[in-house]
């Protein structure tokens, strides 16, 4: 096959357009890491930053010509790769939760934009319709009367001056009506003071609950109790040591750590589910691995007939999404009127608690996850069976040897180095299989007595999963840090599997 | 083997086909009560494996049309499945271009380009992504909760940012692809350099066209791979006309609310397209699982 050559365009490409959208890109990264910047989220500002000046750099100059076939794809990975782990690993090190979910920043203005109403300037008021869309606000108490205002929701500011009642005061509740628009204007009395609709008939001024003095501490003005910003919790506190919500994250070192290393309640379930993930792993791989090579060998078989058709239905699991499975799995599993315990029981007459009982959970994750998973390791030992010569199972079954003896003795050996990558792939895929306990069981059922939720099918990924995103908790700081402990593990798993490749590789190259 | 009596013959044939009907049978069980469950009265009542009185009620909601039961009571569709489906084919074909176009630009920059750094580069980029994306979901909602910020666009519950999040998977696919240009004859790319074609033109006139085969493959895995997905969708997803189908069937079955007739005609009419693409792809997609084994 040769290149053809009068196909190749020699037109140059138009610069000004390429240069227009480069600068257009550019700025369009650089305005978003400028607006990170402003709400105090530096870390992403300088990644967008770092990605924008890249970009344009890159695209821009013929000198970094080289650069422009990788960088896609190296920004993406680092964007949302490598920063989300290393962010993962750094909120380890916080106490981010739903009580520390601020920056400091936020936590602040949330507290100084509170306010109160000032229940001395608390006055009735109407609303006069002057019939062109517009309206006059009247304040009986004080005989003030307002500019003309739209009352349409965005936000309005008039002054209000003496005056005399005016005519077509609106009924009460054609008030209510235009509630929007009230709570979006401000009036500003003769002397000096702005009103705010306080309530369905009011008008009153609002007070501001906290004041900055030095130091960085806030006052009460209502009591004047003072409130510390304690850099350590990532909380105010008042003098009184009452905790004030809402909280900022802040570093908290090691503490995630020692909670899971010294706080029984989250250290025995811990290991529990560690045990179980390694089981769960090591399980699923030996079983899948058992069902598919016994199916790849049986298929095998040279005098077997209607292959094509057996083929393609034991590959149904793995062809079916496997949400769909899992989620059938789950109702066909249903204690009470899923069809697995229907049919068990008009045979046997018992009705297996699959979701309350803690080890028949485990066999019924074990069973469907071997039912997705074997079809895969077929297809594979199917693959390497092919590679083993036949010369050598002849030989053995010449010198008479059974099958059974050629198959452990010339076959598994032959075909074992090869797989063993793809098994302990395999491995690392369950150990991670978060996918699996979370639409099956949801790691249920749970286990007495623990500070975090964990249950007796949790692996570790779905124990982090709900750590975070469960209903009773959001402690992404502790999510994080069991996260980085999985990291090691994945780690080692990781280095295991590559020295096996590498193994895999040279045997390979030596026969 | 070789040397075989045609009685033992015959009888281990019964034995091999027995052993893969019986197994077969429990294998093919949950798809067949599916089917069954599909037709049956309401989403409690307990059947017969052949429902004893069909009703398409299960099916029409799936569809997302209401039904007439014969007692005039109308039956909504309890949610938008095929809006749901529709969000997964977008999100899924999204993320298949997009990790086509990263990855096969990116490959052949590691194969043909020589600049610094190369084969460091492609082992960093290796080493990074052995840490499952679904590990760092706290981050990743963390990041896409500011983004948010400046523009609903790349917010949570936005589908541009799930895609994203897809696109960065591409090292494999990259890795897949530049052993695949590695394979290329040099002397194509240079005999388009002497005929004056810039690396990008020798990459888009010589390398892609080659590489069509292996692209469909990668673009189906990375579309069953959306597809499947449920941990970043189920972060990033929040209101129920943006979810895919992979989290938002999750609610049929609900303690509260258990929809188990119409998840089976919904999963059915789901899953079947997606099936019908894999089993027709599969062929390819076995003999690249094995390259890749192989290459290590």
């Amino acid at each position: 096959m040769s290149a053809p050559a009068d196909a190749i365009p020699q037109t140059e490409q138009p610069q000004y357009l390429r240069l227009a959208i480069v600068a257009l890109v550019t700025l369009g990264l650089l305005y978003a890491a400028f607006h990170l910047y402003l709400i105090a989220q530096p870390l992403f500002a300088v990644a967008l930053l770092t990605v924008g000046v890249l970009f344009g750099l890159i695209y821009s100059r013929q000198k970094y010509y080289n650069a422009r076939f990788i960088f896609p794809g190296v920004a993406a990975v680092m964007l949302f790769v490598a920063l989300p782990i290393g962010y993962t690993i750094w909120i380890g090190f916080t106490n981010y939760s739903s009580f520390n979910l601020l920056t400091f920043e936020r936590a602040k203005s949330v507290l100084m934009s509170r306010g109160s109403v000032d229940k001395s300037t608390e006055q009735a008021f109407a609303v006069a319709d002057l019939g062109d869309g517009r309206f006059q606000i009247w304040l009986p108490d004080s005989s003030l009367l307002s500019g003309p205002v739209t009352l349409s929701g965005d936000i309005e500011e008039a002054e209000v001056e003496p005056a005399t009642e005016p005519p077509a005061l609106l009924a009460a509740k054609d008030a209510i009506k235009l509630r929007s628009g009230l709570q979006a204007l401000t009036l500003h009395t003769p002397d000096g003071i702005a009103l705010q609709n306080s309530g369905l008939r009011t008008f009153a001024s609002l007070m501001p609950d906290y004041r900055e003095i030095e130091g960085g501490r806030l006052e009460r003005i209502a009591d004047g109790v003072v409130l510390t910003p304690d850099h350590t919790q990532g909380f105010y506190f008042a003098d009184h040591g009452e905790k004030i919500a809402p909280g900022w994250h802040v570093n908290i070192g090691w503490d995630n750590f020692d909670r899971i290393f010294n706080n029984a309640g989250i250290r025995e379930p811990m290991i529990g589910i560690f045990i179980w993930t390694v089981v769960f792993a090591t399980a699923s791989v030996a079983l899948t691995f058992t069902v598919g090579l016994a199916l790849g060998v049986v298929l095998q078989w040279e005098h077997l007939r209607g292959k094509a058709i057996y083929r393609i239905l034991l590959i149904l699991p793995y062809a079916v999404p496997s949400f769909i499975s899992i989620l059938v799995f789950r109702g066909l599993f249903n204690q009470n009127f899923g069809e697995i315990n229907l049919i068990l029981e008009a045979l046997f007459g018992v009705r297996p608690e699959w979701f309350t009982d803690a080890n028949l959970a485990r066999t019924m994750i074990l069973i469907v996850n071997t039912w997705l998973g074997y079809p895969y390791m077929m297809l594979l030992a199917m693959g390497f069976l092919q590679g083993v010569p036949q010369d050598h199972k002849k030989a053995a079954a010449l010198e008479g040897a059974s099958a059974s003896r050629v198959f452990f003795k010339i076959t598994l050996p032959q075909i074992l180095p090869p797989f063993m990558p793809l098994l302990i792939a395999s491995f690392a895929f369950n150990f991670n299989n978060m996918v699996l306990v979370l639409l099956l069981t949801r790691g249920l059922p749970d286990i007495v007595g623990t500070t975090v939720p964990a249950g007796q099918t949790d692996i570790l990924a779905s124990f982090t999963y709900r750590i975070a995103f469960g209903f009773s908790s959001t402690e992404f700081g502790l999510a994080g840090a069991i996260t980085l402990l999985i990291f090691v593990l994945v780690s080692v798993i990781s280095y295991v599997n590559f020295v096996a490749m590498r193994r895999g590789t040279q045997k390979r190259n030596a026969r | 083997m070789i040397v075989e009596r045609p009685r033992d013959l015959r009888i281990k044939k019964v034995f091999a086909h027995g052993f893969l009907i019986v197994f077969l049978a429990f294998i093919m069980f949950p798809f067949l009560m599916v089917i069954s469950i599909s037709f049956r009265e309401g989403n409690f009542t307990i059947g017969d494996i052949l429902p004893r009185n069909p009703t398409l009620e299960h099916w029409y909601l799936a569809f997302g049309l209401d039904y007439v039961r014969p007692d005039g009571t109308v039956i909504e569709p309890p949610y938008p499945v095929m809006l749901w489906m529709w969000n997964s084919i977008k999100l899924g074909l999204m993320a298949g271009f997009g990790v086509l176009v990263i990855s096969t630009v990116s490959a052949y920059a590691f194969s043909r380009i020589k600049f610094r750094g190369r084969a460091a580069l492609l082992d960093g980029l290796f080493i990074i992504q052995m840490f499952p994306t679904t590990l760092a979901l706290i981050a990743l909602y963390a990041i896409f909760d500011s983004l948010g910020e400046v523009s609903p666009f790349l917010g949570i519950d936005s589908h541009l940012s799930v895609v994203m999040v897809y696109w960065s998977g591409v090292v494999l696919h990259i890795w897949t692809l530049k052993g695949y240009f590695d394979g290329i004859d040099t002397a194509l790319d240079k005999a388009a350099a002497i005929d004056g074609a810039t690396p990008w033109q020798t990459f888009r006139l010589v390398f892609l066209p080659l590489a069509v085969p292996m692209m469909a493959v990668i673009f189906v895995l990375v579309f069953i791979g959306a597809i499947n997905d449920y941990p970043v969708a189920s972060v990033l997803l929040r209101s129920e006309d943006n979810l895919t189908l992979a989290v938002g069937s999750r609610l049929y079955l609900n303690e509260f609310k258990y929809l188990w007739g119409d998840f089976a005609a919904a999963a059915i009419l789901s899953g079947v397209p997606i099936t019908i693409v894999f089993l027709i792809a599969q062929k390819y997609l076995v003999s690249g699982l094995g390259d890749g084994a192989v290459k290590g």
